[in-house]
């Protein structure tokens, strides 16, 4: 059993949904992570904010979030364990994230810290 | 009461006081001597009491008699030593003060209460020690609560004194810092004494629901403690109460469990369904949630039969937070029945097919109700599983009238 972590990524993070549509996603989400839950293999998971959120450049400028140049923003992250990555792939295609069109949920496996990876 | 059954029952509420009072004064390694004194003391009163009519007041009999005991005990070990050691110590503590007050008692087991749950002791072994030396059950009732013999039990009880003794364990508060940590300790063992009388395989529903009763007054205990009254003991006993409500409900004539759905609701005990939700208020403040708080939250729900929309979405989305926070095949399995309430049977197969509990008879249990009316067969074929996997009779026949019914 390894870990993996399932990156959500939005096209447009700035697009405004209605409080009624958040909710609706909340429990989506949580019937999704619950699944994963079910089965033993949740590990962790957080959404992130746009509150306070700041990039920092190589000559220190700091700007308001990464909003300007590029739009495709990081949404939150889930930690799960799988047997292998065609099971986390399996995990992934289940996030209500991907109900957004251009939507992408990236699929990692962690370094093992073996001194090879 | 008659003096035959009031024996009993002092023995049940001041052996453990009288226990947890000698424990304190002179540590836990003198653990059997304090049971002895108890024991002794209750024998004593055995012999009197029908020779020469009641005392006044029992209670204060016991005390004296404890106390008394107890310095006969302390003279008699003192001239042992004195004899056998050359060095004559002065015996400054002949005028030794057993105290028995109210206040002494409560701190005593509560103290008590920490060093028995402490994590050197393995779980199965607090619990043991809980029953015997907290709620003062006799070695008969705990082998029957346990289904057990009574050798095995006096055994397990021996080995955990031992490990009491051998790890030095005091009798004493946990500092602020360690509270919470220890706490979470003695709920545990709280919790599983509660689900040991709830759920155990034993058919004397007396001692069952004498466990359960017990738990929820070592947990008042500590909600009665200002240093221990945290939300999540709240949660646990509100926890507890919900669940008790049912039961006079889950018990049918003939000492046959009565399935939830089949329960009549006159008989849930309003009562304890009002003190949950007054402790699930006491939970809510501070912002920690634990698994208690959820499980309470899922409880509350339980104590509401009808089948509305409303009451199995909050139940889902209460397995989901509580899944995430700690996994268990139970949880795993009420998540997906709750699932199939809400999403329908066809979604909740397909996630129940994923949990793969297969050594687990409530999961062929759920999956043969998940199959009733979409295809009766498999139904019937884990309904069989089921009953294959199931140790207990009761759960046999349970599971057998369901088989029928598909």
């Amino acid at each position: 059993m390894e870990e993996f972590i399932l990156i959500f990524r939005h096209e447009d993070g700035k697009k405004v949904a209605s409080p009624e549509q958040i909710e609706v996603w909340m429990k989506q989400t949580m019937d999704w992570i619950g699944g994963i839950a079910a089965q033993n293999k949740f590990v962790g998971g957080n959404g992130l904010v746009f509150d306070d959120s700041r990039v920092v450049h190589h000559n220190s400028i700091v700007t308001n979030g990464p909003f300007g140049e590029i739009k495709e923003t990081i949404g939150g992250y889930v930690i799960v364990k799988a047997d292998s990555v065609e099971e986390a792939v399996a995990f992934a295609k289940g996030s209500p994230v991907l109900q957004g069109e251009g939507n992408t949920v990236e699929v990692r496996k962690f370094a093992k810290r073996d001194g090879v990876h | 009461m008659q003096q035959q059954e009031l024996i009993p029952h002092l023995f049940r509420t001041e052996y453990r006081k009288i226990v947890a009072v000698l424990c304190k004064r002179f540590g836990l390694q003198q653990l059997e001597m304090a049971e002895d004194i108890a024991s002794d003391t209750f024998l004593t009163a055995a012999q009197l009491w029908p020779l020469d009519g009641l005392p006044a007041n029992p209670v204060a009999w016991l005390y004296q008699v404890a106390r008394n005991k107890t310095i006969n005990y302390l003279q008699r070990e003192r001239l042992f030593k004195n004899k056998i050691a050359t060095v004559i110590r002065k015996s400054s503590e002949t005028s030794e003060t057993i105290d028995l007050s109210a206040e002494n008692i409560i701190d005593s087991q509560l103290q008590m209460m920490f060093a028995i749950c402490h994590p050197a002791i393995s779980a199965e072994a607090q619990v043991g020690l809980s029953l015997r030396i907290l709620c003062g059950f006799g070695i008969d009732e705990i082998a029957d609560a346990f289904l057990c013999a009574k050798d095995i039990i006096n055994k397990r009880l021996f080995r955990a004194k031992e490990k009491l003794r051998e790890e030095g364990i005091r009798i004493e508060m946990p500092g602020m810092l360690q509270m919470d940590a220890r706490l979470s300790a003695v709920l545990t063992t709280i919790y599983l004494l509660f689900n040991e009388g709830y759920y155990s395989v034993s058919t004397n529903h007396t001692i069952r629901r004498e466990l359960c009763f017990e738990a929820m007054r070592l947990c008042n205990m500590l909600v009665e403690n200002t240093a221990t009254n945290k939300p999540q003991v709240n949660a646990l006993l509100s926890l507890m109460c919900f669940h008790a409500s049912r039961f006079d409900a889950r018990v049918g004539k003939n000492g046959e469990m009565v399935l939830y759905e089949e329960q009549d609701t006159g008989l849930w005990n309003t009562e304890l369904i009002s003190r949950g939700s007054y402790f699930m208020h006491c939970a809510a403040n501070g912002a920690a949630l634990s698994t208690y708080h959820l499980e309470a939250a899922i409880a509350f729900w339980s104590t509401r039969r009808a089948d509305t929309p409303e009451k199995w979405e909050q139940v889902l989305q209460l397995y989901n937070r509580l899944l995430q926070l700690q996994y268990s095949p139970i949880a795993a399995l009420n998540r997906t029945y709750a699932l199939a309430k809400v999403q329908g049977k066809q979604t909740a197969i397909a996630e129940a097919e994923k949990l793969q509990l297969t050594g687990n008879q409530f999961y062929f249990a759920l999956l043969g109700e998940l199959y009733t009316g979409i295809d009766n067969s498999k139904a019937k074929e884990h309904f069989a599983q089921a009953i294959a996997l199931a140790k207990n009779p009761a759960d046999k026949e349970q599971l057998r009238k369901k088989m029928e019914r598909v």
